[in-house]
């Protein structure tokens, strides 16, 4: 089962509805939480512990001067500016390549082979005897957020049970993280931004066929927009998190409600029986 | 020689665009003839790596001086690779204008490294 959160607006809560969860459901069952948010990686922060890392590599063009005859091929090739063929030299920007390998195939002269170059880690640990936290982190500067991704969800494979915390937005990382997932939680708040953002995101889950509930965080009690936009959508609001102050304090300093508050841990464990196809 | 200036749109009497990549024309003068050719940018809105491409295009076009306001890190990289030499105008006068300044020895280079 694999499970994976995600939002539209950033800062709605899903690396709190993600981090609870898994405490709740590691309290009876193996769990492994992947952070797929691999700009920002902040999972670690609820659970320090040592970690093992693996580097992250992907292919990067590498130019054969003796072959190269300057034909500007694999430059007008490239939408990504990551080879430019200037006066008597084919300059690469690494950082800028997509990894495509487009330019390997249009160089008529076998000019052009790809060599890996490392542009993050996939950092491992085990926080807790029933709970594998798997933080995919991509270097600064770098641009395939979906590389790491890839590689910190092909780590999390044969696991029984994983969640999958998203990036915010609803763009290539986005979609990297819920792809091959068998449900999706949305998670939103009661503002304008939320809604709008949680329009964005269910479009995405219903594209990619993930079948998607929703968790209304930071609720003032005046959800009927988000709650009348779920009913037409056919998206079950799974939980409701209130706008609270004795919350906010525990998250603060880098709690977890379902630890640290009685009757969350089941609550979270309610959550993972209301999303839709699970079967506990 | 051939002389690129970045413009907001065609012709000499364009006035000079302050970004280098993202200019939405090019304009190319020969100062051996005095022609002048203006070229849309195909880059203006491209997703990424524009400064590197629009060097390309420079170099496909035999410029071997640019005059703009600015240039990026990348495209600085690889004007110095293709041995264009950039200059700053800083004025907000047309593309004749600037190129005037350039002719007068009024413009400073801009550091490509």
């Amino acid at each position: 089962m694999r499970i994976a959160i995600a939002s539209g607006k950033g800062g709605t809560g899903k690396s709190t509805v993600a981090a609870n969860l898994a405490w709740a459901l590691s309290r009876s069952r193996d769990v492994t939480l992947v952070d797929c948010d691999v700009e920002e990686p902040n999972l670690h922060l609820f659970f320090p512990a040592p970690a093992t890392d693996v580097p992250v590599t992907t292919p990067n063009p590498e130019i054969d001067a003796a072959r190269c005859t300057l034909c500007g091929e694999c430059g007008k090739f490239c939408r990504f500016g990551a080879l430019a063929v200037v006066k008597d030299c084919v300059l690469t920007f690494p950082h800028l390549c997509h990894s495509c390998g487009g330019c390997t195939l249009v160089c008529p002269h076998g000019a052009i082979r790809e060599v890996p170059r490392t542009i993050g880690r996939v950092s491992c640990s085990r926080p807790l005897s029933r709970l594998v936290l798997i933080s995919g982190v991509l270097n600064e500067g770098e641009v395939q957020a979906p590389a790491v991704i890839r590689a910190a969800k092909v780590l999390a494979e044969g696991h029984p049970l994983t969640l999958y915390d998203a990036s915010p937005g609803t763009s290539c990382p986005v979609i990297e993280t819920i792809a091959g997932s068998d449900a999706c939680i949305l998670v939103t708040e009661s503002t304008p931004f939320g809604l709008h953002d949680l329009s964005l995101a269910a479009e995405v889950a219903e594209k990619l066929g993930t079948p998607a509930g929703v968790v209304i965080n930071r609720s003032n009690g005046q959800d009927e927009a988000t709650v009348a936009f779920c009913r037409e959508h056919g998206l079950p609001v799974l939980m409701t998190i209130p706008f609270s102050r004795e919350i906010a304090a525990v998250q603060n300093r880098g709690g977890l409600i379902s630890r640290d508050l009685p009757g969350w841990e089941e609550r979270f464990a309610g959550l993972f029986r209301a999303i839709p196809g699970v079967s506990p | 020689m051939i002389i690129c200036i970045t413009a907001r749109a065609s012709g000499m009497d364009a006035p000079v665009e302050q970004r280098f990549a993202r200019a939405p024309y090019f304009v190319f003068v020969d100062t051996e003839s005095g022609k002048s050719e203006s070229i849309e940018n195909p880059l203006i809105s491209a997703a990424g790596g524009a400064g590197p491409r629009a060097v390309q295009l420079l170099s496909q076009a035999g410029a071997t001086v640019l005059i703009t306001r600015q240039v990026g890190g990348n495209a600085a990289r690889a004007l110095a690779a293709g041995g264009i030499k950039a200059y700053a105008y800083r004025g907000s006068g047309s593309v004749a204008d600037a190129l005037a300044e350039y002719t007068a020895r009024n413009l400073q280079p801009i550091p490509l490294s």
